[in-house]
């Protein structure tokens, strides 16, 4: 069964329509990439899979079931901001997580922070911004979920938290679930990623993998996605 | 191993390539023990998919094979390994060539450089 699949998935924003008609199933195991320039969708579609957002048409399905409060179990959120509490210390942010999802991995994320050199009584406040992403990123990969959204994880960081980033979502690989990560970073990203999936003024234009893009058409996939998105 | 990768080819032939040079090289010894599909994979800093698939055709190939919950190891058959090593080299010693040609370069042109900047070096060790 897919971990994530949607058909004829719409969207509107009063007269605009922010998703119209998307197809795209994610497989398990799988990590994709979700590329398209600005406000071409990718949000509205993540919000869509974890139920933030209500579709207007068309089917969507996580883990064979429409997104709501059973899917939350299954879906782990990174949003495009930075949203953990300011005030909390990483262990009162555990705790948090801890409270909220039963599929928290604390052992995972106590080894991943002290790896970083992030005290326990270190709080979110004292944190520079590089710093925050990276424990928001930890938090949401410390759950044993079946579908990660990472909205932007590598937006506005610099080039080795980046690679912190990268390396983190490769280290947590699980057969079992999907990662989907939106960007528009695609040379940084681009060798992370199974599959890419190209989606311009809420239509999907292509789906496929990065190898076959680069075999069929002897570029890279950030070279196509300038190609296809020249202005 | 220093893993470095070109836009215009599939990764998953240029992590054949790179794992191929790393045996060839002694990077990664004969019947030394791969580490794990993830652990390359984050090294590398590629999908574990992507690795597990030029893993599994390096091991159609004979150069690595698996032991059933051990792991996967580097082959122990120098021929075999002395063959990939005569490969890698005849591909380095065309993509010269064209290039020399495409310079213009001729057939004797090309042998008189080779055996200019070989003398060179040797002068250079003798010197060194």
């Amino acid at each position: 069964m897919p971990v994530l699949e949607c058909k004829g998935l719409t969207k509107r924003f009063g007269r605009t329509t922010a998703l119209d008609e998307a197809a795209i199933t994610v497989e398990p195991g799988r990590i994709v990439g979700l590329l398209g320039p600005n406000g071409s969708g990718k949000t509205t579609l993540i919000k869509l899979a974890n139920g933030l957002l209500t579709p207007d048409g068309g089917y969507i399905a996580v883990c064979g079931a429409a997104p709501g409060k059973e899917s939350h179990s299954l879906v782990s959120y990174l949003p495009e901001r930075t949203a953990i509490p300011v005030w909390m210390s990483a262990k009162q942010l555990m705790d948090f997580y801890g409270d909220f999802y039963q599929d928290f991995r604390r052992d995972t994320a106590e080894e991943m922070l002290a790896r970083l050199n992030i005290r326990p009584g270190q709080t979110v406040k004292q944190m520079s911004k590089g710093t925050r992403e990276k424990v928001q990123l930890i938090m949401v990969m410390s759950r044993a979920a079946k579908l990660y959204l990472l909205d932007e994880p590598i937006g506005g960081v610099d080039p080795a938290t980046r690679d912190y980033i990268l390396s983190t979502i490769i280290g947590n690989y699980n057969p079992e679930a999907a990662v989907v990560i939106s960007t528009h970073l695609i040379a940084d990203v681009e060798k992370v990623l199974d599959e890419v999936v190209f989606i311009n003024q809420g239509r999907v234009v292509l789906q496929s993998t990065v190898d076959d893009i680069r075999e069929e058409k002897g570029m890279s996939v950030d070279a196509l996605f300038r190609e296809v998105f020249k202005c | 191993m220093q893993w470095q990768f070109s836009n215009d080819a599939p990764i998953y032939t240029q992590l054949i390539h790179q794992v191929k040079v790393g045996i060839v090289t002694g990077a990664f010894p004969p019947g030394e023990r791969l580490p794990s599909v993830r652990d390359m994979a984050t090294e590398a800093g590629v999908n574990p998919n992507t690795m597990q698939r030029a893993l599994a055709e390096l091991e159609r190939d004979g150069l690595v094979y698996s032991q059933r919950t051990a792991g996967r190891f580097v082959t122990e058959d120098n021929t075999m390994i002395n063959t990939a090593k005569r490969s890698l080299a005849e591909r380095h010693v065309k993509t010269f060539l064209e290039a020399m040609l495409r310079l213009g370069f001729h057939r004797d042109e090309i042998i008189d450089l080779i055996q200019q900047e070989l003398g060179e070096e040797e002068t250079d060790h003798a010197s060194a």
